[in-house]
């Protein structure tokens, strides 16, 4: 090493700023506590912080920040959803997306590339037109495209899929992007943690104070907290968190796989998403190929990964990309994804007074990381849904009034 | 693996006729989605045997299998 960096290590004026504050002891009071430091809790104390002036706020996490699905993810972000209210949800999302990177003053290596969902099927076209319909309807940028487009964007292609599924057609969504996943939840900590709010990383929730129906404290493996408001956005841990609070919704969960490749050079620039063939890829800014597939087939709470993931998704890939056969897999994992039976996430308000959900993320969550941070701090600083919301609620269930999100949303993350 | 389909958790149907609304969508809807030993339906699908199975959600080990109506 040049000796000249060693000065910079021992001068005390040259040293690097820590991103968190680290607090030796939590306070016994809150005006907030939020349950998990993944994207969304973090973005949500960062909102209440800066937009609502509450920064007596705590968010405890059971690990370390963004070691949940935060960080295990494959970054596609769109919008392209099929119902209004997910169109216009994930949209605003796309718009804040773009300023993250200026405002946090960290690079998130958002990178917009373009998205295509394929179509094998006719039925499949049939969604895709709706979905472009839907879409423009509410001014996102969203065509359906034919395979010559594919193939314009994508040359390596084999547009018949070894024969076995030819192409034909695909959504476009011009603004579909991806981003480096690590960097979003410390970007919205460092801010939060700048205003204020402190973040206690190995601190597990496990338990809530409900007195007459209104929380008034949690237990932790810390010690216990007072507050009359906690956010609770954990993901794939929601069913342990609302058992603690005595109430039951549909949230099940379901381990979602994923893999890298070694890097190679740059050739893929849009992402992929086929629902047909159970794949989806996009190239990061340093090469590598991020893979996914589907959920994995039956309940478990567990991240282990397994071999038949990558034989099928591999198998599959090479059906489209025959050139890929001499890449090497270099890792693999999997997340535990928290799926709700209409494709469209649980927020807002529960039975509980002072608890708030923020959770049915599935597979579906990181591409909302900064409207779910902005409409959830909203709904926790007035104790009441923020308007993008009120198609998400946990009541939707029991007044069957579902918001249905699948046709866009399995498989295409 | 494949070999075996999966068919969700074991639930007893309320009758409808005479549970009350909330009785009746917490059975459409919500799911015990906590960690736990629960009893499942799963399928043989070779044969076509449809049977029970108790199986560790967290670890995913399979206590013990039977056919409907055998098990306790
Ligand atoms: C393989 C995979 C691929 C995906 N691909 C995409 C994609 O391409 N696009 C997309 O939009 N979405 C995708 N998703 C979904 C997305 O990753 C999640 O929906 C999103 O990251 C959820 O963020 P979160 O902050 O809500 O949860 P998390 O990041 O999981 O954070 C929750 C945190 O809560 C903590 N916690 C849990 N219980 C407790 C407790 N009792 N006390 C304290 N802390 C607790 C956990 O440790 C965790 O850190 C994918 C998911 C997976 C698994």
């Amino acid at each position: 090493m040049p000796l000249r960096l060693i000065r910079y290590a021992l001068s005390s004026k040259h040293h690097e700023p820590r991103m968190f504050t680290t607090h030796d002891r939590m306070k016994s009071s809150y005006d907030v506590v939020i349950i998990g430091a993944g994207g969304h809790g973090l973005a949500a104390a960062y909102y209440l912080a800066r937009d609502h002036g509450i920064t007596n706020v705590a968010v405890l996490e059971r690990g370390y920040i963004g070691g949940g699905n935060t960080g295990r993810n494959t970054t596609i972000i769109r919008s392209n959803y099929l119902t209004p209210e997910g169109v216009k949800f994930y949209d605003a999302s796309v718009n804040l997306w773009k300023d993250l990177s200026a405002e946090f003053d960290l690079n998130l290596f958002y990178s917009t590339r373009g998205h295509y969902t394929l179509a094998h099927t006719d039925s499949a076209v049939r969604t895709m037109r709706w979905r472009a319909e839907v879409n423009k309807h509410y001014g996102v940028d969203s065509e359906l495209v034919g395979p010559d487009h594919v193939k314009k964007a994508c040359p390596q292609i084999d547009l018949s899929c070894a024969g076995h599924a030819p192409i034909l057609g695909a959504l476009y969504h011009a603004p579909g992007a991806i981003a480096r996943h690590d960097a979003v939840a410390w970007g919205y900590g460092k801010g939060a943690d700048m205003r204020g709010v402190e973040i206690h990383q190995q601190t597990e929730v496990q338990g809530l104070d409900i007195q007459g129906g209104k929380i008034v404290g949690v237990n932790t493996s810390r010690g216990y907290i007072s507050t009359e408001k906690v956010l609770s956005a954990v993901a794939g841990f929601t069913p342990r968190v609302t058992e603690m609070a005595g109430f039951r919704t549909p949230i099940f969960v379901h381990p979602l796989q994923a893999m890298v490749s070694e890097p190679i050079k740059p050739w893929l620039d849009p992402i992929l998403v086929s629902g047909s063939l159970h794949i989806y890829i996009s190239q990061t800014a340093r090469g590598e190929l991020v893979m996914g597939a589907s959920l994995d087939p039956y309940e478990l709470h567990s991240t282990r990964s397994t071999l038949d993931f990558t034989e099928s998704l591999s198998a599959h890939m090479l059906e489209m990309f025959p050139f890929l056969s001499h890449v090497k897999v270099v890792r693999q994992w999997s997340g535990m994804a928290d799926m709700t039976p209409d494709f469209a996430p649980i927020m807002g308000k529960t039975p509980v007074e002072g608890l708030y959900l923020d959770a049915g993320w599935g597979t579906w969550g990181f591409k909302a990381t900064p409207i779910s941070g902005k409409t959830m701090a909203h709904t926790v600083a007035k104790d009441e849904p923020h308007p993008l919301i009120t198609g998400f609620s946990l009541q939707r269930f029991a007044d069957f009034a579902l918001t249905g999100e699948k046709g866009a949303a399995s498989v295409g993350h | 693996m494949s070999e075996f389909v999966y068919h969700g958790e074991v639930r007893n149907e309320p009758d409808s006729e005479t549970c009350s609304d909330s009785e009746w969508t917490d059975y459409v809807f919500n799911r015990s989605g906590i960690p736990a030993v629960k009893k499942e339906w799963w399928c043989h699908t070779p044969s076509n045997i449809w049977f029970i199975a108790e199986r560790d959600t967290a670890k995913d080990h399979v206590l013990r299998t039977y056919l409907y109506g055998e098990g306790s």
